[in-house]
């Protein structure tokens, strides 16, 4: 490693690796490092011993629950949008190839203690059960707004300038009330909290519109798809991707101390007496904690269970979500659960997460809301993580930090970050211009 | 995995083996029919597809590279997930890729398939002058760990189509489907609203 690299990466998360991929395939010079033994830092997935190993402080997990290597249990458990910003950059990227991916069985809401399906198209708002009939014909003329609306086609737009009117001044224009208004923001558009009830509406329509668009994808229940064996596969797919552009690998490499000239820059990378120089550095907030404020944390629940989530039609993929208002918090809860169909346990298992931005320290007493949700799990897993910002100035130091992973249910924010370093190291945008629609997915 | 359907096998093979041994040789000629004297280290293509036509069907290998992520011993276990079929390579005048041919048998069993199709081949044959693993005792090796034995020259193409040939036949016909289907991202230029087609398992 006794080289020099334009970029040194370190950390194999996913936005790491994204990056790491981009910018090989730019024809940079990478070296990508990680003090684990394992890619995908804090956004890996887990086997049954590793996750013993993270939890309970032992290597050996209860013979009943089938081999560890049948488990891969997400760090941070997101959905990925069909249509969204992740889908394209595997498409732009044509890191596809080596991913596997099946559709998310169900997506449905916490509303008045029932968990409901998510309507998201005018056929749906007439049938849901969320609404009464006089409510449900003034969402099915939202609905078909949302739907036929067209940013560039101003005979959509109904003469209201989207840009400007609120959503909450949209909605009140079709009278919807707010339990409808609660579902549409947090479940349809997936707001986090009510900000965007006093921000422009064209936010909440095209977020609106991403979720009927993917939905109506791939036949799915919900707008999601979801890679085979879990989340974790996808750095390793990005850190591919990396390689086979020339980026070099090592994993296991501890200390990773970032090396500075006297101006402040970044000038180089040390690992076990080794330095390798470099003009960048990017990296996640854990290399770099002088550089980095803590912003938040996020409270969550690992459950492990023999059954789907009560309520959710069988679903063996599926998210719920409990908007904050009907559970009295400030930010939302999110149900997440996978199973054996998308390889991430053994035959007759599911695991559930919990999770929320944390607004106590007793993420068993905070999240139980959503626990009780599940009915009874075989074993549960209770963490709190730090959420950190950068707060460095990258055109000083040279040093491109990313924001620890939130608390969404999808990669949305997550790609957001990753094209903004993007562009920030590269002085250049990304351009994901990629055809969906002649994009599709293959089934055996 | 193989997968199965009229007669039609898909399988996913991936490549082991000490940098420099050959490995992105052998499949540029079994591929490409090519050999490169001074082949550069892996970059650009390390996924490649070649269909064979064995006995009673055909067999259409993806071929996995390492794109030198074997190097520093940072191999994603996503390389080896479903593979059903993999070739270890050495080159027979080192004796030092022999013996992490062997650390890569180790790997392959530890991370692998249990019903994975493993073959043993002893590259550079045409440098028989500057030999130092002899084929009696890498063959003594495969016999012992379940792996069948080639030597192979990406030079000359000696024993190359052979040793894809021999994993095509071994490879087991009737796997039942273990893992649920999934679904293939594409990307294709749209011709008159044509679906693009590929599969997978």
């Amino acid at each position: 490693m006794d080289e020099e690299y334009d970029v040194v990466v370190l950390g194999t998360g996913l936005k790491e690796c994204i990056l790491s991929g981009l910018l090989s395939v730019d024809g940079l010079k990478v070296l990508h490092m990680d003090r684990n033994d394992y890619y995908g830092g804090e956004s890996t997935s887990l086997n049954l011993i590793q996750l013993w190993k993270k939890f309970r402080g032992s290597d050996k997990p209860p013979a009943h629950l089938g081999s560890s290597r049948d488990y891969n249990v997400d760090m941070i458990p997101k959905f990925i949008m069909a249509n969204g910003a992740l889908v394209r950059v595997l498409i732009h990227t044509d890191v596809t190839k080596y991913l596997y991916f099946k559709a998310v069985d169900g997506s449905f809401v916490y509303n008045k203690g029932k968990v409901h399906k998510v309507p998201a198209t005018d056929m749906e708002a007439l049938k849901s059960p969320l609404m009464g009939i006089f409510e449900k014909r003034r969402a099915r003329k939202f609905f078909i707004y949302v739907q036929d609306y067209n940013e560039n086609d101003p005979k959509t737009h109904e003469g209201m300038d989207l840009t400007r009117v609120t959503t909450r001044e949209l909605i009140a224009k079709y009278g919807l009330d707010d339990n409808t208004v609660d579902f549409i923001g947090h479940a349809l558009a997936l707001h986090r909290d009510d900000r965007y009830l006093n921000e422009p509406a064209l936010e909440t329509v095209k977020k609106m519109k991403l979720y009927a668009e993917s939905l109506a994808r791939f036949q799915g229940g919900s707008p999601y798809i979801y890679p085979l064996y879990g989340l974790g596969e996808l750095p390793q797919a990005f850190a591919r991707l990396s390689a086979v552009y020339g980026g070099t690998y090592m994993l296991n490499k501890p200390e990773c101390k970032v090396e500075f000239d006297e101006e402040g820059k970044v000038c180089g990378v040390t690992s076990e007496g080794e330095t390798a120089k470099c003009k960048k550095v990017v990296c996640d907030p854990s290399y770099l904690p002088n550089k980095v404020r803590k912003v938040g944390k996020v409270a969550r629940a690992i459950c492990i269970m023999s059954h789907p989530i009560p309520n959710t039609n069988d679903s063996h993929s599926v998210q719920v979500i409990l908007p904050q208002k009907q559970l009295g918090r400030r930010s939302d809860m999110y149900l997440f659960c996978c199973s054996y169909s998308h390889n991430v346990a053994p035959k007759g298992k599911f695991i559930a997460f919990v999770s929320t931005e944390a607004e106590t320290d007793q993420p068993e007493i905070e999240l139980k809301p959503g626990l009780d949700l599940l009915g009874p799990v075989d074993e549960i897993f209770f963490d709190v993580y730090d959420r950190y910002e950068p707060v460095n100035e990258p055109s000083l130091d040279n040093c491109f930090i990313s924001t620890s992973y939130d608390a969404t249910t999808h990669f949305e924010s997550t790609v957001i970050d990753v094209l903004n370093m993007y562009s920030m190291i590269t002085g250049k945008v990304l351009d994901l211009n990629v055809d969906l629609s002649a994009a599709s997915a293959a089934e055996e | 995995m193989a997968t199965i359907g009229h007669n039609n096998l898909n399988a996913k093979l991936v490549l082991l083996g000490d940098m420099g041994a050959g490995k992105s040789s052998l499949v540029l000629r079994f591929v490409k029919g090519q050999f490169l004297e001074f082949q550069e280290s892996t970059i650009g293509a390390a996924f490649f597809s070649q269909t064979l036509a064995v006995n009673d069907a055909t067999v259409k290998f993806e071929i996995w590279d390492t794109a030198g992520q074997e190097r520093y011993h940072s191999l994603a276990p996503m390389y080896y997930r479903g593979a059903a079929a993999a070739i270890i390579v050495y080159d027979i005048t080192s004796a030092d890729s022999f013996t992490r041919a062997k650390k890569w048998v180790q790997e392959l069993q530890k991370q692998g398939n249990p019903n994975m199709v493993m073959a043993l081949a002893g590259n550079k044959a045409d440098l028989e002058e500057k030999r130092k693993v002899t084929a009696e005792e890498a063959r003594a090796y495969a016999e012992e760990n379940g792996l069948f034995f080639m030597e192979t020259s990406a030079k000359t193409a000696a024993n190359v189509n052979d040793v894809f040939h021999e994993i095509a036949k071994r490879l087991p016909r009737a796997q039942p489907n273990q893992n649920p289907a999934g679904m293939v991202l594409v990307d294709r230029p749209a011709e008159g609203g044509a679906r693009a087609a590929s599969c997978c398992s």
